[in-house]
C-alpha cells in the first residue's frame, strides 16, 4: 500500500487546554487574544458558504465590528443546503428533567461517533449547545411549543433523553432562515458585503497566511480576486462526490478542495454517513435522492422477501414469507438501530437478491401493522407530511402499499483537518460546520448537524479566530501581488482548458460515472481489492474527463455545464483520496466499514490499539502520493467500547 | 412519453428573449421535471447547443432556488415547488410552455434563471429581530401562546421561491413581504421593531418595482407552502396602525 | 436608528402602495353606503310618483334650516366627487404602478383562482365612471332627455326606461351589472385592505360581499325593468 500514500510527521491539536474538560473552553477563551473595538473596524474577514455555519459567522462578526466578506454560489444565502436539514437540533437543555446534561450530550456524542472524535472539541459542542436555542429563540425563531408556552422536545436518534428541539419537520429552515435575517440585518448595517452567484475557485496564500480568495462572478464570469485578513470555509460537506445524494444540486469541494491543494490537511475523507431512511433511485436519469424522516422507523417495520427474487405484489406476500431482517439480527433494538447499522443491512439482503423495486435496490418499510394498532387517523397525523412526500415523488400511495427505501448517502464526517480554534493547517484559514472534521467521529447523531454548525458559527469561531486576527492587520496585498496573480492565472487557464476540450462526454455523465464507482467501491461495504479497482478507475475516469468532457459556451456568461465540469474536476481528485484514506483504515468504525475487519457474526469491529487517530492528509500533487499526518486521540473521560446493539 | 417543450431562450439580461420549441423523447412518468429538463440539457449539449439554464438546487422543495411558468402557471400544474412536480402530471404527446417569473423586480439572467435579490433587500430593509449573538435571555424566558408560535411557523416556511410575485396580474411582492411581516410580528421577541419593520420594509417593496396588492389572491393559489394569503391583511393592519402611531424608534 | 429616519420613512409610507390602496378602500366604502342610501331613493319609485317626488324633493331641504338650501346635498356631492377622484387617481396610479412592474409579458397565463369580478375592475371601473356621467346628464340635469325632458325625476325616470328607449335600459342594466361585479371584489377587497382579514374569516368577508353586491344589483335593477314590464308608470 505504501505506493498509494507516505507517512508523515504525527500533527497535534495545540490549541486544545488541558485539565478538567468542563473547564478547558473557558480557559481556551481566556487565554485567547482579543481585539479592540476600534481596531476590529481595520480588519476584514472572508467568509466562504451562507448555510447555518457561515451565516451565522458572518452576522456575528459583523455585529462585532468586523469587515466581513460573505460568498455564496446560490443567488440568495437563505438557499444553502442547510434549510433541507428535517430533523431537529440538539441541545442539553434539560428541560424535560429526564437526567440529560452537557456530560451526557458529550458522551452520545463520542460514543456515537464510535470514538473517532476529540473529547475536548465535544464537550465543547455540549457546553455551547445551550446557547444556541436562546440565541434562536431570541431571533423568533418558530420552534415547536406545547400549550403552556415552552418549548417543546422530542427524542431523536436512538437516544434515551428528549434533547432534540424542532420545528416540525423544518428545523433546518427555521434556523437558517434565523441566521440568514441576522445576516441581512448585517448587510444593511454595512458591516458584511454580500456576493450572491460567487464561487470561489482559489485560496490566496501570501507568505504562508491565508489572505484571500479568487471567486468567479458566475453572472459575468469575471475572475475576481478578494482579500482579507483571514479566510473562513463554510463551505458544506461533498457528499455529491457519489453524484447521487441527499445533497442539493450545486453541493461541492471545491472550496475545500482548492485549500486542500494549497496546504490544508483533509481529515478522514472516508467518514460518509449513508442515510438509511430515502426514497430508492427511479431510474438512470434520476438526479438527487430525498431523504425521509427516519422517525418513519419508529412504527413502521422494515422487510423483504424470504425468496431471492420474489416479483409478487408485497401485499400478496403470506406474513411468513416474509423476512422482517432487522427484528430477526437486531431483537432488542429491531428497527431503530442506528443508522449505519439499517444502512448496511439493507445493503446485504438487497446483494443476496432479495430487494424489491427497479433494480432490486430497495427494503419495504410497512405501515399496514401499525395503521391497523393505530388506525389511520393517527399514522396520518404523525406522519402524514412524509406519506404525502412520498406519494409525489413515486406515485405510490404508501398507506395502501409498502413504502420503499433504500439507503443514500447524507452527510460527510469529514472534512479539512482544524485544531481546536478551528484553524486549518494554513495559517489564518479556518473551517467551520461540514466543511470541517471536527466533532462528529465516524459516524454522526441525528440532529447533531445543526447544532455543530450553529456552535462554531455563532460561539466558536468569533471567540477564537480573534487569537489569530490580534496579529493583524497583515501587511497590504491586492490583485497585483504575485500569489494573486499567479492563482487568479490558475484559475483562467483551468477554465480555459475546460472550455477547449470540446470531447464527447457531458459533466454529468462523467460525474455518474464517478458516482456509481465511488458507491460501488466506497459506499456502505469498502474492501481493499475494490478500494484498489476504483482509485484505478478514478485515474482513468480522471484522464478521460480532462480529454473527451465537452463543455460549451464562453466564461462571459451564466454557464451551468462550466459550473459543474469545475466541481467535478476536484470531486475526480477527492474520489481517490477518500479510497486511499478508506484502504488505509483497516478497522470498521461507524460510517465506515471494511469487510475485513468484522466480528464473526458480521459487526463492525475497530482496531483501537491501530487506528485511535485522525488521519490528517498532505496534498503533494494530483495523482501522486499524499503524506498521511496521524493525530493520536486520547480518551480520559469516556471510555472505549465496542459497540452492540443485538 | 414523447413531450414538446416550448422554452424561453434567453441570452442575457439586454438580449430580447423567444420561444424555442424542442422535443423531448422517452420521457419516464417518474421523472422530475428538472430531470426532464435535464435530458434535454444532455442531449443539447452532445448536439453542440447551448443548453438551457435554470435555477435549482436542493430539488426536495424546500430551499426555493427552482420556479419557471409552466402552461401559464407558477410552478405548474400541481401545487408544489417546480423540482417536486413529477412527469406523470402531463401526457403523452403534451405540448409544454416554460418561461421565467417575470416581473421588473426579478430580471431575466439567462433563460429562465432570473434575479430575486429584491427579496433579500426588502429582508434587509426590516425582515429581522435585531438580536446580536450572545445577548439572548433563556429560551423559556418568555413563553409563546402555541397559537401564536404556530401562526409564526406557518408565515416562516416562505422559501422565497417568488412564485408569488410571478403569478400575480400586478407582479406584487406583497405576499412575500407580509408572510415576514406576520412571521416576526406573531412573536414577542418581534414587538419592539414591530411598526419600523413594516414601514420600512413596505417602503423597500415599492422601491424595487413591485406592483401593489389587489387582493385578487392568485400568489396564495400558487404558493408551494401555502402562506395564506391573510397575512396580506396582517400587514396592511400593521401598517395603518405604524402610520396612525407617533412613536418613533 | 434616529428618530428622523424613521419619520422620514413614515412619511415615505404614507404614499406607498399600500396607502393608496387603503385611500381606495375608504372612499370605496363611502360610494358603497351613497349606493346603498341611493337604492333606497330608488326603490320609492313603487310607492308612486309624489312620494318618489317628495323623496328627491326633501333631499334638497334636508338639514335646513341648520343649513342652507341644498347645503345637504352639495356637502354630499362634494363628499362623493372627492371620493370618485381619490379612487380613481389611486386607481390610475396603481394601474399604472402594474404596468410598469412586468414590463414583458407572459406567452401563456392561466389563471388559478381569481374570480371574474376579480379581473374587471379595471376597465370595469373605467365603464362605470363613463356611465356615471352619462347618468348624471340623464336623470339629474338632464340634459340627455331620452322620452322628453321633465321637471318631475319620477317622470325622467319613467321616460327614460321605456320599451322605445331601450338603448337607455341596455345602457344602464350594463352599468350595473359592472357596479354589482365591482361591489363584490371591492367589498372584499377594501376589507382585506383596511385590514379585516384573518384567519379564518375569508369566506365570511366574501360572503359579505357577495350579498351586499347582489342586493344592490337588484335593487337597482327593480325600477328600469319595473318601468320596462309596465308595473310601474
Amino acid at each position: 500500500m505504501t505506493e498509494l500514500y507516505t507517512e508523515g510527521a504525527p500533527i497535534a491539536d495545540e490549541k486544545a487546554p488541558a485539565g478538567p474538560i468542563n473547564e478547558r473552553w473557558d480557559k481556551r477563551r481566556f487565554s485567547a487574544r482579543l481585539v479592540n473595538p476600534a481596531n476590529r473596524r481595520k480588519l476584514s474577514v472572508i467568509i466562504v458558504g451562507t448555510g447555518l455555519a457561515g451565516a451565522s459567522a458572518a452576522a456575528t462578526m459583523g455585529e462585532a465590528g468586523y469587515h466581513v466578506k460573505s460568498f455564496c454560489y446560490q443567488d440568495s444565502p437563505r438557499r444553502a443546503h442547510s434549510i433541507a436539514a428535517q430533523g431537529g437540533i440538539n441541545a442539553a437543555k434539560n428541560y424535560r428533567n429526564d437526567g440529560d446534561s452537557i456530560y451526557r450530550l458529550f458522551y452520545d456524542t463520542v460514543k456515537g461517533g464510535d470514538f473517532r472524535s476529540r473529547e475536548s472539541n465535544v464537550y465543547r459542542l455540549s457546553q455551547v449547545s445551550v446557547e444556541i436555542i436562546d440565541q434562536c429563540v431570541a431571533q423568533g425563531v418558530p420552534f415547536a411549543r406545547e400549550y403552556g408556552g415552552l418549548l417543546d422536545n422530542r427524542s431523536f436518534g436512538g437516544v434515551q433523553v428528549s434533547r432534540t428541539f424542532y420545528a416540525r419537520g423544518q428545523t433546518g429552515q427555521q434556523l437558517l432562515i434565523g441566521a440568514y435575517q441576522a445576516l441581512e440585518r448585517q448587510v444593511a448595517a454595512g458591516t458584511v458585503e454580500m456576493n450572491t452567484r460567487h464561487e470561489m475557485l482559489e485560496l490566496i496564500v501570501v507568505d504562508g497566511r491565508a489572505r484571500g480568495i479568487v471567486a468567479r462572478d458566475m453572472v459575468t464570469g469575471e475572475i475576481e480576486t478578494h482579500f482579507a485578513d483571514a479566510v473562513v470555509l463554510a463551505s458544506g460537506g461533498y457528499g455529491n462526490v457519489f453524484f447521487l445524494s441527499t445533497n442539493a444540486m450545486g453541493c461541492n469541494v471545491t472550496a475545500s478542495w482548492r485549500a486542500h491543494r494549497k496546504g490544508a490537511h483533509f481529515a478522514n475523507p472516508c467518514y460518509t454517513q449513508i442515510h438509511p431512511t430515502c426514497i430508492p433511485v427511479s431510474g438512470e436519469y434520476q438526479s438527487k435522492l430525498t431523504l425521509m424522516s427516519e422517525s418513519l422507523r419508529n412504527d413502521g417495520r422494515i422487510w423483504v422477501p424470504k425468496e431471492a427474487g420474489d416479483k409478487r405484489d408485497p401485499r400478496e406476500i403470506p406474513e411468513d414469507e416474509r423476512d422482517y431482517y432487522l427484528e430477526r439480527i437486531y431483537p432488542s433494538f429491531g428497527n431503530l438501530v442506528p443508522r449505519d447499522i439499517a444502512s448496511r443491512a439493507a445493503k446485504n439482503v438487497c446483494d443476496e437478491g432479495r430487494g424489491v423495486g427497479p433494480g432490486g435496490l430497495g427494503v419495504y418499510l410497512d405501515f399496514a401493522d401499525a395503521i391497523k394498532r393505530m388506525g389511520r387517523p393517527a399514522v396520518e397525523a404523525k406522519y402524514g407530511n412524509l406519506f404525502d412526500m412520498y406519494q409525489r415523488i413515486t406515485g405510490e400511495n404508501p398507506y395502501e402499499v409498502p413504502m420503499r427505501i433504500y439507503p443514500a448517502v447524507h452527510y460527510t464526517m469529514g472534512g479539512l483537518w482544524v485544531d481546536y480554534d478551528l484553524q486549518s493547517s494554513i495559517p489564518g484559514l479556518f473551517v467551520t460546520g461540514e466543511a470541517n472534521f471536527s466533532d462528529h467521529g465516524a459516524n454522526r447523531l441525528g440532529a447533531s448537524a445543526l447544532m455543530q454548525g450553529l456552535a462554531d458559527g455563532y460561539f466558536v469561531l468569533p471567540n477564537t479566530i480573534n487569537d489569530y486576527l490580534a496579529d493583524g492587520p497583515f501587511e497590504e496585498v491586492d490583485a497585483s501581488t504575485p500569489e494573486a496573480k499567479e492563482a487568479a492565472e490558475s484559475v483562467r487557464s483551468r477554465i480555459d482548458k475546460l472550455l477547449s476540450i470540446d470531447g464527447e462526454r457531458t459533466v454529468d455523465s462523467i460525474h455518474k460515472e464517478l458516482g456509481h464507482i465511488m458507491w460501488e467501491y466506497c459506499g456502505m461495504e469498502r474492501d481493499e481489492e475494490g478500494l484498489r479497482k476504483a482509485i484505478d478507475r478514478i485515474r482513468e475516469l480522471r484522464e478521460e474527463f480532462w480529454t473527451n468532457v465537452k463543455v460549451l459556451g464562453s466564461n462571459d456568461e451564466l454557464n451551468q455545464a462550466l459550473e459543474k465540469a469545475g466541481r467535478v474536476a476536484d470531486f475526480l481528485e477527492l474520489g481517490e483520496l477518500m479510497c486511499i484514506d478508506a484502504l488505509h483504515r483497516r478497522e470498521s468504525c461507524g460510517g465506515h466499514f471494511r469487510a475485513e475487519s468484522q466480528t464473526e457474526d458480521g459487526e463492525a469491529l475497530r482496531h483501537d490499539d491501530a487506528y485511535a487517530y485522525v488521519a490528517a492528509w498532505e496534498f503533494t500533487g494530483t495523482g501522486e502520493p499524499p503524506v498521511l499526518h496521524k493525530e493520536a486521540l486520547e480518551y480520559e473521560y469516556v471510555e472505549m467500547k465496542q459497540r452492540s446493539y443485538k | 412519453m414523447n413531450i414538446t417543450l416550448r422554452v424561453w431562450r434567453q441570452k442575457g439580461r439586454d438580449d430580447s428573449g423567444r420561444m424555442v420549441t424542442y422535443k423531448v423523447e422517452d420521457v419516464n412518468p417518474d421523472m422530475s421535471f428538472l430531470e426532464m429538463l435535464d435530458v434535454l440539457n444532455e442531449k443539447l449539449t452532445l448536439s453542440g447547443e447551448d443548453p438551457v439554464a435554470f435555477d435549482h438546487d436542493c430539488r426536495e422543495g424546500i430551499c426555493g432556488a427552482c420556479g419557471v411558468v409552466i402552461n401559464g402557471v407558477a410552478h405548474g400544474p400541481e401545487n408544489t415547488t417546480t423540482c417536486q412536480l413529477h412527469m406523470r402530471s402531463f401526457n403523452d404527446g403534451d405540448e409544454i410552455t416554460i418561461e421565467p417569473w417575470r416581473a421588473k423586480a426579478f430580471p431575466v439572467v439567462k433563460d429562465l434563471v432570473v434575479d430575486r435579490g429584491s427579496f433579500d433587500r426588502v429582508i434587509q430593509a426590516g425582515g429581522y429581530i435585531s438580536a446580536p449573538t450572545g445577548t439572548a435571555p433563556d429560551a423559556h424566558a418568555t413563553p409563546v401562546p402555541k397559537a401564536d408560535a404556530d401562526r409564526a411557523f406557518d408565515a416562516a416556511t416562505c422559501i422565497g421561491c417568488g412564485a408569488c410575485v410571478a403569478a400575480c396580474p400586478n407582479a406584487s411582492g406583497m405576499l412575500f413581504t407580509a408572510a415576514k411581516i406576520t412571521h416576526l410580528g406573531s412573536v414577542p421577541q418581534g414587538q419592539p421593531e414591530r411598526d419600523a419593520r413594516v414601514i420600512n420594509m413596505i417602503n423597500q417593496h415599492d422601491a424595487e418595482d413591485f406592483g401593489g396588492c389587489t387582493n385578487i389572491g392568485e400568489c396564495a393559489a400558487v404558493c408551494p407552502k401555502g402562506i395564506p394569503l391573510d397575512t396580506i391583511s396582517q400587514l396592511n393592519r400593521d401598517l395603518l396602525g405604524a402610520l396612525a402611531s407617533s412613536k418613533s424608534e | 436608528m434616529a428618530n428622523s429616519t424613521l419619520t422620514k420613512q413614515r412619511a415615505e409610507a404614507r404614499r406607498s402602495t399600500v396607502a393608496l390602496k387603503s385611500a381606495m378602500a375608504v372612499t370605496g366604502l363611502i360610494l358603497v353606503l351613497f349606493l346603498i342610501a341611493h337604492m333606497y331613493g330608488n326603490l320609492n319609485v313603487f310607492a308612486g310618483q309624489e312620494a318618489f317626488d317628495d323623496y328627491s324633493h326633501h333631499l334638497r331641504e334636508l338639514g335646513e334650516p341648520m343649513l342652507p338650501h341644498e347645503g345637504f346635498l352639495w356637502i354630499m356631492r362634494i363628499v362623493l366627487l372627492a371620493s370618485v377622484l381619490v379612487h380613481i387617481g389611486s386607481a390610475v396610479a396603481l394601474t399604472r404602478r402594474a404596468g410598469r412592474a412586468r414590463p414583458v409579458r407572459y406567452q401563456t397565463r392561466k389563471p388559478v383562482q381569481q374570480t371574474y369580478a376579480s379581473r374587471t375592475m379595471r376597465w370595469g371601473g373605467v365603464i362605470i365612471a363613463l356611465y356615471v356621467v352619462f347618468h348624471i346628464l340623464h336623470l339629474t340635469t338632464n340634459t340627455i332627455a331620452p322620452g322628453g325632458a321633465s321637471d318631475s325625476p319620477y317622470e325622467r325616470l319613467v321616460r327614460g326606461f321605456q320599451p322605445e328607449n331601450f338603448w337607455v335600459t341596455a345602457i344602464y342594466v350594463l352599468a350595473v351589472i359592472l357596479v354589482g361585479l365591482h361591489l363584490r371584489h371591492g367589498i372584499w377587497s377594501a376589507a382585506a385592505t383596511l385590514g379585516l382579514n384573518r384567519e379564518g374569516r375569508r369566506r365570511a368577508i366574501n360572503t359579505v360581499a357577495i350579498i351586499i353586491a347582489a342586493v344592490i344589483t337588484v335593487g337597482f335593477l327593480l325600477p328600469p325593468f319595473s318601468v320596462l314590464f309596465g308595473l310601474v308608470g
